[in-house]
C-alpha cells in the first residue's frame, strides 16, 4: 500500500521562477491497484512519481510505502521496492550488455551485489522463461548487445526488468508515447499482462484518454499540481472520454490542453 | 629491426599494459575521463623504489603500489561523487596533488634501482637468463591481472560497473549507488596504473618524479590501437585487445625513434596519432 500525505514540491523556491508543481497532494494506493494519471502539460504527473520514487527531495509530506517512510530517500534506494519505466525506450537498459547481462541485472535486483557469477545456467533457464512471456522471440537471443534491438523491443524489456523483481510500486509514464502505434498497442497489452499476472500495484501516466478509462481499476485526473478527480468502480466503467473531458472543463474553466493528447487510438 | 629491439618493445608494452588497462577500465567502462593516471603510475614507481632502497622485498613493493594507486582513486572518486566537482577535474586536482605526494614518498625527485634488488634481478637469480626473466614474468604477471579482471567483469558486480558507465539511469533504477560504482571502477583503475608504474620503475631501473608525463594520452593510444584492431566482443576478448594495444603502441613509438624521430617529439606524435584515431568514426561519417 503507498501513502502520500501532505505532498508539496516546489521547484525554485525563493526565486523568481517559484514553481509549486505539487499543492498538497492526498492520495492512497491500496494494494493491487492500478492507478491510470492524466492530466494537462506541466499537471505535476511526472513530478508526482518522481517524488514517489525519490528523484529529488520534496518541501512537504510523506510518502509511505508498505507503511515503510520512504520520503526523501535517494532515488537508487527507493528503487529497490519500485519498478519505474520511462518514455524514453533508451533509458531503461544498458546498450552495450546483452540481453541476459540487463536482465541478470534485474533478476538480483532484491539482493546485494556481489562477486558471484553474473550468469549461470540456473539464472539462463529463469531468464529464459521471463523472455518467453514477453513474445518477442528474444529468448533466442540471449548474447544480443540489447543496441540492437528496436524501440518497442527494448521497451518490452525494460517492462519485463522493471517486472521480475516483483516490485511493491510499479511507475510507468508514458511509456509508450514514443512508439509507433503497433508497437504501442503491443506494449500496453504486455503491460496488463506483467501487472496482472503479478498483481503489481500499478500508477500509468498516460496522455492516451481511451488507454486512461480502458486500462487499471483507478482513475485520477491533476491539475495545476493537485488531484482533482480519482474515479474508481462503476463510475470510472460508465466513463467516456467526452464525460472526462467536460468533467476537466468544469473543473478547470477552460479546455483540456495537452499537447501530446490522444482521443482515440 | 633486430631482435633485441623487438624484445625491449615488448616489454615495454607488457610493463606499461596494466596502465593501458587501467584506462580502458574508466574512459571506457565507466566513462568517466580520469587523469589522475598521470599522478598514478609515478605513485606506484614512487611507493615502490622508496621501499625496495629501505629494504623491502620488490614482490611486496608491488603489492604497496596497488594499495597505494587504489588510495589516489579513492581521492578522485571522493572529489568527483561527495563534492560534485567534475570528473576531469577531480582527476587533475588529484594529478597535481600527487606530483608533491610522490616527491615527498621518495625524499627526491629520483630514485635509480640499478644496483639493487628487483623482481626482474629475482628471477634471473632464479635461473632464467634474460630477457625470457623479464618476459615471463611479465606477461604471467599481466596474465594474471587480466583474467582477474575478465572475472570481475563478468560477476554481479562487475555488470553493474559496466552499466554505470553505460546508462546511469538504469543503474539507480536497478537500485544501485552510481556513485558507489563510480569509486569502485576509480579504485580499480588507479590500482592497475600504480602497479604498471611500480612495474615499469623497475623495469627501467629508476623511478622520477616526471615520469608520469603523457601516461594517459599512451594510455589511450594503447586502449584505440587495440579497439581497432579487435572491434567489438566480447571482455575478455576487448581486453586482450588493449594488452595487445600496449605492446604495438612501444612498437610503432620504437620505429619512429629508430627512423629518427626525436625522442622529445615523441608526445606530440602520440597525441596527433590519438586525435586522428579519435576521429576516424567521424571521417568515416564525413565520407560516406
Ligand atoms: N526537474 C525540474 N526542475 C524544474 N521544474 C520542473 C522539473 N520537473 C518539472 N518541473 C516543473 O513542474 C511542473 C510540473 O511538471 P511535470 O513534468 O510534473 O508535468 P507533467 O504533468 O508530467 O506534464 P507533461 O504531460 O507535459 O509530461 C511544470 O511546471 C514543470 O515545468
Ligand atoms: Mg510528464
Amino acid at each position: 500500500m503507498l501513502v502520500i500525505k501532505d505532498l508539496t514540491k516546489i521547484f525554485y523556491r525563493g526565486t523568481s521562477n517559484e514553481n509549486t508543481a505539487l499543492n498538497n497532494i492526498n492520495l492512497t494506493v491500496n494494494e493491487g491497484d492500478f492507478i491510470t494519471i492524466v492530466g494537462s502539460n506541466g499537471a505535476g504527473k511526472s513530478t508526482l512519481l518522481n517524488s514517489i520514487a525519490g528523484v529529488f527531495p520534496v518541501e512537504k509530506g510523506k510518502i509511505l510505502l508498505n507503511g515503510k517512510d520512504i520520503t526523501c530517500q535517494t532515488e537508487y534506494k527507493c528503487a529497490k521496492n519500485i519498478g519505474r519505466v520511462f518514455q524514453d525506450p533508451l533509458s531503461g537498459t544498458s546498450p552495450e550488455m546483452t540481453i541476459e547481462q540487463n536482465l541478470s541485472l534485474a533478476i538480483s535486483k532484491s539482493n546485494n551485489l556481489s562477486l558471484k557469477w553474473g550468469l549461470t545456467s540456473y539464472k539462463r533457464k529463469i531468464i529464459k522463461k521471463h523472455l518467453k512471456k514477453i513474445d518477442l522471440g528474444l529468448e533466442d537471443r540471449l548474447t544480443t548487445k540489447v543496441k540492437l534491438l528496436s524501440g518497442g523491443q527494448r521497451q518490452a524489456l525494460t517492462l519485463l526488468m522493471a517486472t521480475v523483481a516483483d516490485p511493491g510500486l510499479l511507475l510507468l509514464d508514458e511509456h509508450t508515447a514514443a512508439l509507433d502505434p503497433a508497437t504501442a498497442i503491443k506494449i500496453k497489452k504486455l503491460t496488463a499482462e506483467l501487472i496482472n499476472e503479478n498483481n503489481i500495484t500499478t500508477l500509468m501516466v498516460t496522455h492516451n484518454m481511451e488507454d486512461a478509462i480502458k486500462m487499471g481499476n483507478r482513475l485520477i485526473m491533476m491539475d495545476d499540481g493537485q488531484i482533482i478527480y480519482d474515479i474508481t468502480g462503476k463510475n470510472k466503467d460508465n466513463l467516456t472520454i467526452e464525460k472526462l473531458l467536460k468533467m476537466f472543463e468544469n473543473k478547470h474553466g477552460s479546455k483540456f490542453n495537452n499537447d501530446r493528447i490522444l482521443l482515440s487510438v | 629491426m633486430n631482435l633485441s629491439f623487438a624484445l625491449t618493445s615488448l616489454e615495454q608494452g607488457l610493463a606499461f599494459a596494466l596502465m593501458a588497462l587501467g584506462v580502458f577500465i574508466t574512459f571506457r567502462i565507466l566513462d568517466f575521463a580520469d587523469l589522475t593516471v598521470d599522478g598514478s603510475l609515478p605513485l606506484g614507481a614512487a611507493v615502490s623504489a622508496r621501499l625496495i632502497t629501505a629494504g623491502v622485498n620488490p614482490f611486496f613493493s608491488l603489492a604497496a603500489a596497488l594499495f597505494a594507486g587504489g588510495l589516489a582513486g579513492t581521492i578522485t572518486g571522493f572529489l568527483n561523487t561527495k563534492l560534485k566537482i567534475a570528473p576531469l577535474l577531480s582527476g587533475i586536482l588529484t594529478m597535481t596533488s600527487l606530483y608533491s605526494i610522490n616527491l615527498r614518498v621518495m625524499g627526491r625527485p629520483n630514485i635509480p634501482l640499478i644496483s639493487r634488488e628487483t623482481i626482474f634481478s629475482i628471477t634471473e637469480d632464479w635461473g632464467l637468463a634474460y630477457p625470457w626473466n623479464n618476459i615471463i614474468l611479465l606477461a604471467a604477471l599481466i596474465i594474471a591481472a587480466k583474467l582477474i579482471l575478465d572475472a570481475f567483469l563478468n560477476t554481479q558486480l562487475g555488470f553493474a560497473l559496466r552499466a554505470t558507465g553505460d546508462n546511469p539511469q538504469m543503474i539507480r533504477s536497478m537500485g544501485i549507488s552510481t556513485n558507489s560504482m563510480k569509486m569502485l571502477g576509480l579504485i580499480i583503475s588507479n590500482s592497475f596504473v600504480a602497479l604498471s608504474g611500480a612495474l615499469v620503475g623497475q623495469y627501467q631501473g629508476f623511478a622520477d618524479v616526471n615520469m608520469g608525463i603523457g601516461t594517459i594520452v599512451a594510455g589511450l593510444a594503447s586502449v584505440i590501437i587495440g579497439e581497432v584492431l579487435i572491434g567489438e566482443h566480447s571482455i575478455v576478448v576487448t581486453t586482450l585487445g588493449v594488452i595487445v594495444g600496449s605492446i604495438l603502441y612501444r612498437f610503432s613509438i620504437s620505429i619512429a625513434l629508430n627512423l629518427g624521430l626525436a625522442a622529445s617529439d615523441l608526445k606530440l606524435l602520440t597525441a596527433i596519432i590519438v586525435v586522428i584515431f579519435l576521429s576516424t568514426p567521424r571521417l568515416k561519417k564525413i565520407l560516406r
